[in-house]
């Protein structure tokens, strides 16, 4: 009844709509942390940097955490509008899982976020550091339920079908959440967010670096500590990313073996399997052409063991392989990003030990060439693990093709230009402001969103918190 | 035991589907309000003022929405599955347009040349508007009827697109207009207080108006509507709404009148819309997708709702109190020394 455009534009709009999204919760992710141990950090050592940079970051935090609300809110009901099948499939076990999501975390994340944003003059520190914590445990909560229901898609568990619906309907809630993959995606996810704000915030401080080394200056003491806790995370984080993303690997290796040979680019199972480092798999002869490969290491990366058996796509049906093409080369540059922090990392430990972090410019170069790497490598991950759930939305039980909306083509096609207009229009304004934040250095003083002026609260006692800073005004300005 | 389960559960969930929607529209009301209100403000930092009101809260409000798309995709697959492709177009408008004024509220403050500020402010406006709008024209696609087979929406695109849609989309509106003024009435003073003083009646007048048309209109759009408002035990429920009405009313423009009245306008309005939002619940009823999907029919099963219940019962006046929390701290008058960007 519907063309295969109808079906195309649909995913299409999914893929454009929810990859748009994506980008900003996993930032608000990582910069509730990492304003939370900036606060945590000025409360316990009083050191007015750390406040410096909170405020700094605040003012990032509440342009990201809006765009994040409101390209959300857009995800909410697209499963209604596109995939109507699969919602009413799969709603009786996804929906009351997203449900749970609103509940725990985004009314958690948006209650406190005006105190966060707005309160530190109103209610004390303790109660403000309170807020911030809030914000980001909520932003943490939404991943795990988000994540949840994802895996569930995935390696789903806990259900059967009703026959005369052929709806999910749920049996062991505790299965379907803690299902197989929820624990290995969660973590890989999880440090992926906190990479993209690390290497952001990197990069911001590399650009200050360079520019005052320009200037024949010195940078500002807020930069040297951002880019000196940015290279701390990297050092320490990108290490252990690479070691999730192994047993992620592992564990998609056992419960879905068909996206590790697409991803693979392999097309007939064996054992002492070579990886193909590079190569342009071609779906209609199955074979991967223009192959350059190491021999054994396919399968001692995948299964850790030099003769451990590699499936391959000819062990799968035509009509359930994952699009390959796009799979080798996303999980392929997703892993150099990851091998690239990696070095930036250890990089840096040798020249931290050295004494020369802040002296090195082409470390800040690399740093701000490097920044939005995190982002770049979490878009390139999450596209290998959807489209290597296809051609299924319920891996082996829902067909993608089943699952769309009864719309007509020009409904799908209007939608699909209004959100690109929408967005472009939407994402050019955010970056230039949060271009222009960034050109500003952070610098002792630092004004939050709420203080421009005093507050002036009618009924209320004046409280006041904010420590004896510097010069106000000018003091390790830049410009 | 399963059998009053599968009745009661879904009952209790559309009281609380229809709660939390309540919740939103009055919340979100205020706040979309404010941008219609642009139409009308033209002063730069009358502006700002209106804004930085519910700047600390705008998030929380519509957040509501997006709980009650989820609560409805897990509680009421059926009615997700049918509602949203139907209104498709109308659905699509609306996101939009909250994009749209969702970034311009943190945009504009940000925006440095005249040019930007302008293109955010309108985008504020418009987007405003446009999203007040199609809310109206989606409760009144609903409640006129969605063509329904098997469970399947076989309608066309354009079915939204009638006199009466249409007319529910200005009177949601001149609601949240109306809503956005007497809030601001209740939180601001000087200039801009009594500039909202004087819209107020004409938007209140407006309002009562609109409330008259839809009231005379609803119930000639279906038999089932009409008998709703003839036959004996629904009388007894819907007869006392216009009175309520009316009563409400005289405490909206008396309120007005009062100069020393700032909290009642707004008290008011929300009673109004309340009346408003009971009135079309009792037309409905017991329908989800009137008029041919009911409550029960397009329930998930009880394990489903049981399972999302449980939690709700608890997270849902956790939720209810550190919102209202929120809006103690930034409680009181504002003036133009509050700036919170």
């Amino acid at each position: 009844m519907f063309g295969l455009s109808a079906l195309f534009l649909a995913r299409f709009q999914f893929a454009f709509t929810v990859g748009f999204h994506i980008v900003f919760p996993a930032f608000s992710i990582g910069l509730a942390a990492y304003l939370a141990v900036l606060e945590g950090l000025w409360l316990k050592t009083g050191r007015s940097a750390y406040l410096d940079l909170f405020k700094y970051w605040l003012k990032v935090f509440s342009v990201v955490f809006g765009m994040g609300v409101v390209s959300g809110l857009v995800m909410s009901y697209e499963f209604g509008t596109n995939w109507s099948a699969f919602s009413q499939k799969a709603g009786p076990i996804l929906g009351p899982m997203l449900a749970y999501e609103v509940m725990t975390a985004f009314f958690l994340e948006a209650g406190f976020l005006g105190v966060m944003m707005f309160g530190l003059n109103r209610v004390g520190k303790g109660l403000h550091f309170a807020a911030t914590c809030m914000v980001s445990i909520g932003t943490l909560i939404s991943m795990s339920w988000i994540l949840s229901s994802n895996s569930w898609m995935q390696t789903p568990r806990g259900y059967r079908i009703d026959e005369a619906t052929g709806r999910f309907l749920p049996v062991d809630w505790w299965q379907i959440v803690f299902n197989p993959s929820f624990p290995y995606r969660i973590v890989h996810m999880g440090l992926a967010a906190f990479l993209c704000v690390a290497f952001i915030v990197a990069g911001v401080a590399g650009w200050h670096l360079l520019k005052a080394r320009r200037e024949g200056r010195q940078a500002s003491e807020q930069v040297r500590l951002m880019f000196s806790m940015a290279m701390w995370m990297a050092a320490i984080v990108s290490p252990i990313q690479v070691l999730a993303g192994d047993t992620q690997g592992l564990n998609t290796l056992e419960y879905q073996p068909a996206k590790i040979a697409a991803l693979e680019g392999d097309w007939e199972s064996e054992s002492r399997a070579p990886e193909i480092l590079f190569g342009i798999p071609d779906m209609e002869s199955e074979t991967t052409r223009y192959k350059i490969a190491i021999p054994y290491l396919g399968s001692l990366i995948l299964t850790h063991s030099l003769d451990g058996k590699v499936p391959g796509l000819k062990d799968f049906p035509k009509e359930d392989r994952a699009y390959s093409p796009l799979l080798f080369f996303s999980f392929r540059i997703m892993v150099a990003l990851g091998m690239l922090m990696v070095l930036v990392g250890l990089w840096s430990l040798y020249l931290r030990w050295k004494g020369k972090l802040y002296d090195t410019p082409l470390l800040h170069r690399v740093a701000l060439f490097m920044s939005p790497a995190g982002f770049l490598a979490l878009l390139c991950g999450w596209v290998t693990t959807e489209v290597g759930r296809q051609p299924f939305t319920v891996y082996g039980l829902m067909r993608t093709a089943d699952s769309v909306s009864p719309i007509a083509l020009p409904s799908i096609a209007t939608s699909m230009i209004a959100f690109i207009v929408v967005y472009f229009i939407v994402f050019m304004g955010g970056i230039t402001i949060l271009l222009r934040t960034f050109a500003e250095e952070p610098h002792s003083g630092e004004h939050g969103p709420a203080e421009d002026q005093p507050q002036r609260a009618a009924g209320t006692t004046q409280v006041s918190h904010q420590p004896p800073s510097g010069p106000t005004a000018g003091a390790g300005m830049a410009e | 035991m399963t059998e009053t389960a599968g009745f009661w559960l879904p009952v209790v969930w559309a009281l609380l589907a229809a709660t939390a929607i309540f919740l939103y529209v009055c919340l979100d009301g205020f706040d979309l309000g404010i941008g219609i209100l642009f139409l009308k403000e033209k002063d730069h930092d009358h502006r700002n003022l209106m804004v930085n009101t519910v700047a600390p809260v705008w998030d929380g409000n519509e957040t509501w929405m997006i709980f009650g798309g989820a609560a409805l995709y897990g509680v009421f697959p059926v009615a997700y599955g049918t509602i949203l492709p139907a209104l498709y177009l109308p659905i699509l408008f609306m996101l939009l347009a909250l994009i749209l004024r969702g970034v311009s509220f943190e945009f504009r403050f940000k925006s440095e040349s005249p040019m930007s500020q302008f293109f955010w402010d309108s985008s504020f406006c418009g987007g405003s508007i446009v999203a007040a709008f199609m809310q109206g024209v989606i409760l009144g696609t609903l409640v006129q009827g969605i063509k329904i087979e098997n469970n399947v929406f076989v309608g066309s695109s354009f079915d939204w697109f009638t006199p009466f849609a249409l007319f529910c989309g200005l009177a949601v509106v001149i609601g949240y207009a109306l809503l956005g003024a007497t809030w601001l009435l209740w939180r601001c003073e000087g200039e801009l207080h009594d500039a909202m003083r004087r819209i107020s009646f004409v938007l209140g007048g407006l309002m009562l108006v609109t409330i008259a048309l839809v009231s005379i209109w609803t119930p000639m759009l279906h038999t089932t509507y009409m008998q709703h408002w003839l036959d004996m035990p629904q009388l007894a429920l819907v007869a006392p709404v216009p009175v309520a009405v009316v009563v409400l009313a005289g405490a909206l423009f008396f309120g007005l009148r009062n100069p020393r009245s700032h909290l009642l306008p707004f008290i008011a309005t929300l009673g109004l819309f309340f009346l408003c939002f009971s009135g079309l619940g009792i037309n409905v009823w017991p329908y989800i997708v009137p008029p041919t999907i009911t409550i029960w029919q397009a329930s998930s099963p009880p394990e489903s709702q049981t399972f999302l219940l449980v939690g709700t019962m608890f997270l849902l006046p956790l939720i209810l109190s550190y919102t209202a929390y929120s809006y103690y701290v930034f409680r009181g008058k504002m003036s133009a020394g509050h700036h919170y960007h």
